[in-house]
């Protein structure tokens, strides 16, 4: 049973380590001439102002928190997808009345408008 | 040479195991041996098929706005990638000052190992598949959003105020859109009753789910184009927006693999298009010549795969607030009707004796019906708006 994640597990460890090779193929070959005007901070040749670090917005959190609502539904209705065959009308009619109560909550906060990209 | 040509790929399988055996290997390192022999192929093959896709896009998009593309280097320009990452190579590496050195080289390799594990779990003909996981399709979901994680790496390690913005952005943009391609992801789960991608290539047998769900299949189509970042919803990248966004900070071949891993996803999404929805390696004599399975699968992602560039040609970019309100306003509630659809559908026509393909495809008649008269409402609705914002804006004026 373990054996296909093995597979998996070189693939992976293939995928970082063909591009770390690239990389340091570039660094071989490519000049090094390191100096404090080319490592300055990019924004379209202004000076920086003040800490990199600024406040986000409020939007990006509660998009993140619509984001769990719903992954956590997909992630409960894979095991009754996959035993899809095994069930009855009213077993699925059961699943359906879980999608309408979250799809109630999506359309409670498009009502409340938190939707909106402000 | 019978058995080579009716299945190559076993064929040559075997004749290493064989040898490796003869070797006087024990039976667990032939077979890891075998893996790896078998996932550096893979990458290799994938990393270097990224030159051609980069190739045909501009070939292609250049054709869409009447130009001719490149073709100086090499008959009809075919190495003019390989000249391009050739001067990317010898590019000074310039590292920002402030910058957390960890994140910030991490991020490309991330990027590129998220779409290159994507690969494991396609079946490219009856006997060609990498791993053959019992949960591939959740896998999917998984690891594409690894690649996520390294955009956000790359952001925030990169000590720039509009990389950190763009990074957000992005983030807030792939998260919102892996929710209706999961839930599209559940209609062929649904449909074929297991998660593992050869199983659904198995129950395609007939009728590809393309015609029994079109509706799921152009909702994870137009949300996998959207977790990729490619046009129309490139916003995030594209080099006159936000300052070129998240990878402004980086030079050199570490750009040149996030252009790899972006290019090379939208060619990954478009093999999970033609596997899911599509029917994959199946065609006529595909189980007994595997050969003509791997052809198959490849001409049915190729033409998935120039729907794709064809859309990036075509339309205008997207704004960010269109783009968020697009997926929770329409997409993510059409998805979520669709899978309700397929499932009371399927449960129906079995259980009255309906005709399978005629109750589907009623069932998604209306849901588009009712997707488009939503529109049409919230249009309205919104130009109602509009109108009353500019009476009243008219009738302060000349007051003012």
């Amino acid at each position: 049973m373990l054996e296909p994640w093995i597979f998996v597990a070189l693939l992976l460890g293939v995928g970082m380590l063909l591009p770390g090779v690239a990389i340091a193929a570039n660094w071989l070959l490519s000049p090094k001439k390191p100096n404090a005007i080319k490592q300055s901070t990019y924004e379209c040749g202004i000076e920086t102002v003040g800490e990199t670090y600024v406040q986000l917005k409020g939007a990006y959190y509660i998009y993140a928190l619509i984001f769990v609502v719903f992954d956590i539904e997909a992630v409960f209705l894979f095991p009754w997808a996959v035993a899809y065959d095994k069930l009855q009308l009213y077993m699925v009619l059961e699943a359906v009345l879980f999608i309408v109560i979250l799809a109630a909550g999506l359309a409670y906060a498009w009502r409340k408008g938190v939707l909106e990209w402000v | 040479m019978d058995s080579f040509w009716i299945d190559p790929f076993s064929f040559i399988g075997s004749q290493l195991a064989a040898w490796l055996t003869g070797l006087g290997l024990a039976e667990n390192w032939v077979s890891l041996i075998l893996q790896l022999v078998g996932a550096l192929a893979l990458g290799t093959a994938v990393l270097i098929l990224t030159f051609l896709l980069i190739w045909a896009e501009r070939k292609i998009v250049a054709r869409i706005q009447d130009r001719l593309g490149p073709n100086r280097v090499g008959p009809y320009g075919i190495f003019q990638t390989v000249a391009d990452l050739l001067k990317l190579v010898t590019k000074e590496l310039i590292t920002p000052e402030g910058a957390d050195l960890l994140p910030y080289n991490l991020a490309p390799l991330l990027a590129v190992m998220s779409v290159v594990g994507l690969w494991a779990v396609i079946p490219m003909a009856p006997t060609l598949l990498g791993a053959d996981i019992h949960v591939g399709v959740l896998y999917i979901v998984s690891v594409g959003s690894i690649g996520t994680l390294g955009i956000l790496l790359a952001g925030l390690s990169s000590n720039n105020k509009y990389a950190l913005l763009g990074a957000f952005r992005t983030v807030a943009l792939m998260i919102s859109y892996a929710v209706p391609m999961a839930l599209a992801l559940l209609v062929p789960v649904l449909l074929a009753g297991s998660m593992s991608m050869q199983e659904i290539v198995l129950a395609q047998k007939g009728l590809p789910f393309l015609l029994l769900a079109p509706v799921a299949a152009l909702i994870f189509f137009v949300s996998s184009i959207a977790e990729v970042g490619r046009a129309p919803f490139d916003l995030l990248e594209a080099e006159s927006e936000i300052v070129a966004g998240f990878h402004i900070e980086y030079s050199g071949l570490k750009f040149g693999m996030f252009f790899v891993a972006e290019f090379l996803h939208a060619f990954t999404i478009s093999a999970l298009t033609a596997v899911l929805f599509m029917g994959g390696w199946r065609g006529p004599w595909a189980e007994q010549y595997t050969a003509l399975g791997f052809l198959y699968f490849l001409v049915k992602t190729s033409l998935v795969y120039f729907v794709v560039i064809w859309i990036r040609g075509s339309f205008p970019r997207i704004r960010i607030d269109q783009m968020n309100a697009l997926n929770w306003k329409l997409i993510t509630p059409v998805a979520l009707a669709g899978l309700v659809v397929t499932a009371v559908a399927e449960k129906v026509a079995l259980e009255l004796g309906a005709p399978r393909l005629l109750t589907h495809l009623a069932g998604n008649a209306l849901l588009i019906f009712a997707a488009a008269a939503g529109l049409g409402a919230y249009a309205r609705a919104a130009r109602r708006r509009s109108e009353l914002l500019a009476k009243a804006s008219k009738a302060e004026a000349p007051a003012g």
